[in-house]
């Protein structure tokens, strides 16, 4: 093998990931041409709808609450070595955990019930996690194919459930009672309102603080724990962690468990927030926008939280595009999502390779100068 | 002889729901015995699926529909390839991507070409493969227990469940009596020592990933232009996976994964059945439990409590030649 120099980290982080995810947008724009529109056209009108006025800006932040829980939930697991595919169907399960909570403990007081909520929907969203986690763990079975069974059966649990449990008496639609008005979470134009500020109603709510919150422990956890350490160690390489005495099983259960709990936050933001009842598949897909928004982050938080509100201005912007032209529907999202987990994540090493070796002869050349 | 004809119903059903998932799950043993995780059966299908609907709409053939499926799912394939095997690619987040990208490209350019909020124009009966009656069964139709079994079950299906029947000893016949079915195997359980013996790891995984391709192209086109008479956004519903956990269920071998899709589409065609329906003694049927069978099940199987599913032993590690 020849000679290559280690890549510095501004490439690694910040210029590979950056190249890949131009391709993804210039594929996109290929197919928004092939469709017979103008792209500079659809930019402009993406980046008026996702921030052009102060509503926009709301909705905007409102999707990028889901996509930072989701795309956290994936990178913990992911620096297990671990693919969970499931954020959908457990935060699915974790808002059946709030809604649960918020119907039948609707007598404790808000400040309470904000804890209460977020307890729920974590130890519905872990525990539904959990069961892949111990099969990986402990018998092996590949936890891919689990969660995705997984996100199968929640839906149909769920399903189930709505229709035959939760549904309220004499209503035809399968969706929960409402939450009581008390123990849901604030608006942020609300709160705003409070303290004097005036701003543009949107779903936006307290559920992006959560999210930011979340971020931070993500980053201490990961990075200033033990048990994010011994994460990592299993993750690189469960073999060398068994020598340093770290049980792998026992790390991919808590780095699954976490995960489940992070996916289900996004429960909060939909159930607690927004919709105030659980509605059937109010996931809507986020679950797997989460594996996008974590490649491109590189599953750092400060990274999934950019990437997330990219996704926030690709789906809010989408809405105002499928507004304006007919054409182009809020599948055009969908596709630049796909397109986005194709090359940053699937072919995130194609250029790799050509970039190591530009590097390698640029800086043999300048040490040669130096030298002379 | 109520029962039976309900119980020839219920298989008659069977047989049409489970041809996809037959095609499907060969096509997943095809790329995953050669080492590489095809998550993408889901999107490949949905693919297939639309360019048949829609090219059987303009050439007003459902075989040029099933040329233009294949087609589209050999090209999806030679992408997975291409990101897995040549760029040494994630498979699981490849699979995933695809699956993605064409739930959102088939209702984009549906909408392009046709208008109709993702849908295709409903097919004319030219357009659409047609049921078969088998010969002689006309004649034996009235016959007592072997007349409603041939006439209803066996006959009057239309040739893409007879292909996909077919397809699965073909696939055995490939996978364990031929040289090229040998290396298949070899690549996905130890592709250093075919690399040693002078056979390309890369060319043959191609090949197989091709394979993969050309089935679940088959599939897809059976749902819009076969089973159904228009491609509908969405419309595969999670077959792609179905097929996948009974490829999984069937530990990666036509026979069994056979049997699994026998047993999933039957809990298909049942669920469709027991839809309000109170049986005597144990209520309303949950319909949705019955869906769900399939995934527990599976997981249960993977779990190793009804025997152990051993999955090929290279798969999901891209072939690295040398360090």
């Amino acid at each position: 093998m020849s000679t290559t120099v280690q890549l510095p980290r501004w490439i690694d982080v910040g210029a590979l990931p950056l190249l890949n995810l131009l391709l993804a947008l210039a594929v996109s724009g290929l197919v928004v041409l092939a469709i017979g529109e103008n792209p500079v056209e659809v930019v402009e009108i993406l980046l008026y709808g996702a921030f052009g006025y102060e509503e926009a800006w709301g909705y905007t932040l409102y999707y990028t609450t889901n996509f930072v829980f989701t795309g956290l939930a994936f990178a913990v697991a992911f620096h297990c070595g671990l693919f969970n595919i499931g954020a959908e169907g457990q935060a699915y399960v974790g808002g059946l955990g709030v809604t649960l909570a918020a119907l039948y403990l609707d007598f404790l007081p808000f400040p309470i019930m904000l804890v209460i909520g977020m307890l729920a929907a974590m130890v519905f969203g872990a525990a539904w996690a959990y069961i892949p986690a111990y099969l990986q763990a402990r018998r092996g079975s590949h936890v891919v194919i689990t969660t995705i069974m997984f996100n199968f059966i929640a839906s149909s649990l769920m399903v189930y459930l709505l229709v035959n449990v939760l549904r309220p008496d004499g209503s035809m639609t399968p969706e929960s009672e409402q939450i009581a008005e008390n123990l849901r979470l604030p608006f942020i134009h609300d709160m705003a309102a409070a303290l004097g500020i005036e701003m543009a109603s949107s779903p936006l709510n307290l559920s992006f603080v959560y999210a930011i919150v979340a971020s931070v422990m993500v980053w201490l956890f990961i990075w200033h724990t033990r048990w994010g350490y011994a994460i990592r160690t299993v993750g690189s390489n469960a073999v060398a962690a068994t020598y340093a005495g770290l049980e792998p099983g026992r790390y991919i259960i808590i780095a699954m468990m976490i995960s489940g709990a992070l996916a289900s936050f996004m429960a909060l933001n939909e159930v607690m927030g927004v919709q105030h009842r659980l509605l059937i598949d109010f996931t809507a897909g986020y679950g797997f926008v989460g594996i996008a928004v974590a490649l491109m982050g590189r599953n750092h938080p400060f990274g999934i939280f950019l990437a997330a509100l990219l996704f926030g201005m690709l789906y809010q912007g989408g809405a105002e595009l499928s507004f304006e032209i007919p054409t182009i529907s809020n599948d055009m999202v969908v596709v630049i999502q796909g397109l986005v987990i194709l090359f940053t994540g699937a072919m995130e090493h194609m250029f790799r390779p050509r970039v190591t070796k530009i590097y390698t002869a640029w800086r043999l050349r300048r040490d040669a100068q130096e030298a002379a | 002889m109520e029962n039976f004809e309900l119980v020839i119903l219920l298989l008659d059903a069977t047989l049409r729901t489970s041809t996809p998932l037959i095609l499907a799950a060969l096509a997943g043993m095809f790329s995953e015995r050669s080492g590489t995780i095809n998550l993408a059966l889901e999107g490949m299908m949905l693919g297939g699926a639309f360019s048949a609907a829609a090219v059987a709409f303009y050439m007003d053939d459902p075989w040029i529909g099933l040329l233009a499926a294949i087609a589209t799912t050999i090209a999806l394939s030679l992408l997975h390839g291409f990101a897995c095997i040549t760029h040494k690619g994630n498979q699981v987040v490849s699979g995933m991507a695809i699956n993605i990208l064409m739930s959102g490209l088939t209702a984009l350019v549906g909408i392009a070409l046709f208008a109709q909020g993702g849908k295709t124009p409903a097919l004319d009966k030219a357009a659409r493969f047609q049921p078969i009656t088998l010969p002689g069964a006309e004649a034996v139709k009235d016959v007592p227990i072997i007349g409603p079994i041939y006439f209803e079950l066996l006959s009057g299906h239309n040739i893409l469940v007879y292909i996909a029947f077919l397809a699965v000893p073909a696939a055995w016949w490939v996978m364990y009596r031929t040289r090229f079915g040998l290396r298949l195997r070899a690549v996905g359980e130890n592709p250093g020592a075919v690399d040693t013996a002078g056979i390309g790891v890369v060319a043959m995984r191609y090949r197989a990933v091709i394979c993969s391709g050309v089935l679940v192209g088959m599939s897809g086109a059976y749902l819009s232009t076969a089973q159904g008479a228009s491609f509908l956004q969405d419309m595969t519903a999670g077959k792609g996976y179905i097929a996948l956990a009974a490829m999984v269920f069937g530990k990666w071998r036509p026979f069994p994964a056979l049997a699994a899709c026998l047993l999933f589409g039957f809990l298909d065609a049942a669920a469709t059945r027991l839809q309000g329906v109170i049986l005597p003694g144990i209520g309303e049927v949950p319909v949705q439990l019955v869906q769900a069978l399939p995934y527990v099940l599976t997981v249960i199987l993977l779990a190793g409590f009804i025997g152990r599913a051993i999955p090929p032993k290279a798969l999901g590690r891209p072939y690295v030649k040398e360090r």
